[in-house]
């Protein structure tokens, strides 16, 4: 009996380890966004330097949608710039743009110079709306569905497999469900 | 070069470590002195070896060399020379090389200088055995001395929050802790092997056990210290699961450095000894897992990777599994040599043990209660602070209340009524404080009130009983108080300690007030009885990031105190901001303001907070570690070089 007693400590650190190794598949970038399921937040986005067009909420509404958040300054976003760019060329959904803490004109330079991927960009010099959305750092993009809800949040650069195999599959789905009024 | 260097002194060192790691097990089952002093000098060697390793990878460091990928991905021109240094452990190859070596330096500090004992020679064996599987978890999956090809013309910055003189020396201090368990594991491991759990086991081990513990509690201070003002939040202490991670061994180690008491003075709790040895350094091995592998979300996890965490887990199985099944096998056979009574110190010494291991345990459950849950269900959730807040506090209450008097009982059988004639001046204090805190707090923070009353129970009990042991107010008290027993000063100093770290908490934690206000220059923001007027705010550059500054005059009751600057910076190559709160500092509290975004109609966001008392959580813990090296030097000192029959002494 009293041999028992000393078995418990090596048989409570199995189970341990066991759901330790179950863990580890988690990915653990995945941070829980309070976002999540919930409607984008409202903004109203002047447009950058040598676009017309403003960014609003409402253009996330009626169609599933990306919204990217990057920045001139941004050296990871130099990395995922050319995803982007293959990205909006498949044409699977729109990618808006929020210029997040860019000095005037620099954002605009910056896309001139490499390519534009985005529907449209908002210029979010003040970085408002990205605390809104929740934003931790550059860049970060969230995938919108057509009611205009957050479905997801993918931090850091995109790499071409996060986007085949984790948001183009998630796009496609959104767009085939009927919509849930 | 130096990389390709580094890398083949990091191999030898692989290899040496294993020499350390076989040579002591045959030569102390043979019996041969020979075999056992070679693997003292691989531990040296090891030593050596991981020593030239690291200083190689610094070299790359402080030389900007970006070919080096490790020094690409951390560190770029302009950053400051000092954190181009302290960037060598700012990152995760960098920090697990950090790892190694503080276990090679204690591994070569017992070769050189802990005693030429079996048990010794098999505590060396265990620890060779685990700077084998760090190095090899170095070279195999955390390669610091990979090189990048074609080589970038700029690095991609240390993160800014790491680029601080507090996060510059915490994770020494804490992987001193961490590592200094495992020469308590190691001692825990080679005394099951050979079947000796006792009162010379305990007097060869403590030691260990208590440097640890001092260098964790060191490291855990620095780094609530630096939470407190670089996060600009206000706290100093978020219940994240990295902090978590290192406060559980420090509660186990609390409950080992205790409980290794009562065994080296009275032989008693033999088996229960050993298992918190194994604990504290297992809690601290799930530590480093934690932050390493990703299983838990943290704003600490800079590395993640599964192949990592896999690595890890196997680890931690081989070192924990294994000692816990050796425990499982040899632990029943250890029987205390002596029984005592309930009213004594060693039962005193017992409640400690019993409510910090269920502090630990709470801990513990709220740490990776999501990751059951997560691996259970897949639902994701997070155990917050309310938890710990809620559940923690009573633990610490109880463990204030029995202190002074467990500590003033005597061994295997004491008596009340002498305990309370040491403390009654203590009782009376503490009740007269805490009807007086509770009187100004009435009625919102009475819990507090009486936290405080506790707090100063358990510290004017431990000096009293002082007092009382050196009759303070007879003639040659001063004698008497510098013959005492060193560990005796040390105990006295770690309970005052503990209770001013109670107190500082207490105040900062409970007693803050706060405010968020908008502000214009010339606005003033008040927080409890301070008013801090802005002044200004401009900008500036430092050398690899651009800053506001604000600047600030506070006053106290329309008398002017100082001007404080509190700062907003921004790095761009990592596009991150920092807060440097602005902190004044006395003994009855601090004030903390810090400035947030302009908006174009309103101003700046400013926060401020009063925390009362925060100043003595710093001051306690350095009591606390200050008390702890009192009690390692004292008892080695104190220890006889060589005992016969206590150790099994090897002639050379």
């Amino acid at each position: 009996m009293k041999r028992l007693v000393f078995l418990i400590p090596v048989l409570a650190f199995a189970v341990m380890a066991i759901w330790f190794a179950q863990g580890l598949d988690r990915d653990p970038r995945y941070i829980p966004s309070m976002l999540i399921n919930q409607p984008a937040p409202e903004f109203n986005l002047q447009p950058i330097d040598g676009r017309d067009e403003a960014f609003t909420s409402r253009d996330l509404k009626g169609e599933v949608s990306m919204v990217n958040i990057f920045g001139s300054w941004c050296a990871s976003c130099e990395i995922e710039h050319p995803v982007l760019m293959s990205i909006a060329r498949e044409g699977v959904a729109p990618i808006y743009g929020l210029d997040w803490k860019d000095r005037p004109g620099a954002g605009a330079q910056w896309l001139m110079a490499r390519g534009d991927p985005y529907a449209k960009i908002g210029d979010d010099a003040e970085g408002r709306v990205a605390i809104d959305f929740g934003v931790t750092g550059a860049p970060e993009t969230f995938v919108v569905d057509k009611e205009g809800r957050v479905r997801h949040k993918h931090v850091g650069p995109i790499s071409e497999d996060d986007w085949r195999n984790v948001l183009k599959p998630m796009i496609e789905d959104l767009k085939s469900a009927p919509p849930s009024y | 070069m130096t990389a390709e260097i580094g890398q083949i002194l990091l191999i030898f060192a692989g290899l040496a470590a294993l020499f350390q790691g076989v040579f002591p097990f045959l030569g102390a089952s043979l019996r041969d002195a020979a075999l056992m002093r070679a693997a003292r000098r691989a531990a040296v060697a090891q030593f050596a070896l991981v020593l030239g390793a690291f200083c190689a990878l610094a070299y790359a460091h402080a030389t900007s060399d970006f070919s080096v990928r490790n020094v690409f991905e951390n560190s770029h021109t302009a950053k400051p020379f000092i954190y181009k240094l302290t960037g060598v452990w700012g990152n995760h190859e960098g920090s697990m090389l950090l790892w190694s070596l503080i276990l090679a330096a204690f591994g070569a500090a017992a070769a050189l200088f802990g005693r030429q004992s079996a048990l010794a020679a098999r505590a060396l064996g265990v620890q060779g055995l685990i700077a084998v599987a760090f190095v090899a978890f170095i070279v195999f999956t955390s390669n610091p001395f990979l090189r990048l090809f074609p080589q970038p013309a700029d690095g991609q910055d240390l993160n800014p929050l790491l680029q601080d003189p507090g996060l510059a020396v915490h994770p020494p201090f804490l992987y001193l802790g961490y590592v200094g368990f495992s020469m308590t594991f190691a001692f825990a491991v080679a005394g099951l092997i050979s079947g000796r759990i006792d009162e010379a086991w305990a007097r060869e081990t403590r030691p260990w056990a208590i440097a640890a513990w001092v260098f964790l509690t060191i490291g855990i201070a620095l780094g609530s210290w630096w939470a407190y003002y670089e996060l600009g939040w206000g706290g100093f202490w978020a219940w994240d699961p990295v902090e978590n991670a290192s406060f559980m061994p420090w509660l186990a180690g609390t409950a080992l450095i205790h409980s290794i008491r009562a065994l080296e003075v009275r032989g008693a709790f033999r088996a229960w000894t050993a298992l918190l040895a194994i604990l504290s350094f297992s809690l601290s091995l799930i530590g480093t897992f934690l932050v390493r592998s990703g299983v838990l979300t943290s704003v600490h996890a800079f590395a993640t990777d599964p192949a990592r965490g896999l690595f890890i887990l196997f680890i931690l199985g081989g070192f924990i599994g294994g000692a816990l099944a050796l425990f499982a096998v040899r632990g029943p056979n250890l029987r205390s040599s002596t029984g005592f009574e309930p009213v004594s110190r060693e039962g005193g010494l017992l409640a400690n043990n019993m409510i910090m291991v269920a502090a630990c345990a709470t801990v513990f459950i709220g740490t990776f209660y999501p990751l059951f849950i997560d691996v259970a269900t897949g639902e994701r959730l997070s155990v917050g602070a309310p938890y710990f807040n809620a559940v923690f506090p009573p633990f610490m209450a109880a463990a204030l209340a029995i202190l002074s008097p467990a500590a003033s009982l005597a061994w295997k059988k004491g008596s009340v009524k002498d305990a309370m004639r040491r403390l009654a001046p203590a009782a009376a204090t503490a009740a007269a404080i805490a009807t007086l805190a509770a009187w100004f707090a009435w009625p919102k923070s009475v819990a507090a009130a009486l936290g405080i009353g506790l707090a100063v129970w358990a510290g004017a009990g431990a000096i009293s009983d002082l007092a009382v042991r050196v009759r303070l107010f007879e003639r040659y008290a001063g004698a008497r108080l510098a013959n005492l027993p060193r560990s005796y000063v040390a105990m006295i100093i770690g309970h005052v300690g503990f209770a001013i770290v109670a107190i500082g908490v207490i105040g900062a934690g409970a007693l803050k007030s706060e405010t968020i206000v908008y502000a214009r220059e010339g606005d003033t923001v008040s927080v409890g009885g301070f008013d801090a007027r802005l002044l200004s705010v401009t900008e500036a550059r430092g050398p690899n990031y651009e800053s506001e500054i604000s600047a600030f005059e506070v006053s106290r009751g329309g008398k002017l105190l100082s001007t404080l600057h509190a700062e907003r910076r921004f790095y761009p190559v990592r596009g991150m901001q920092t807060t440097e709160a602005a902190i004044a500092s006395d003994l009855t509290g601090d004030l903390y303001l810090t400035i947030g975004d302009y908006n174009v109609e309103r101003g700046w966001v400013v926060r401020a907070w009063r925390h009362p008392l925060t100043i003595w959580m710093w001051i306690g813990a350095g009591l606390i570690a200050l008390g702890g090296t009192i009690g390692v030097i004292g008892e080695r000192r104190r220890a006889p070089v060589r005992r016969a029959g206590a150790a099994e002494a090897i002639s050379a």
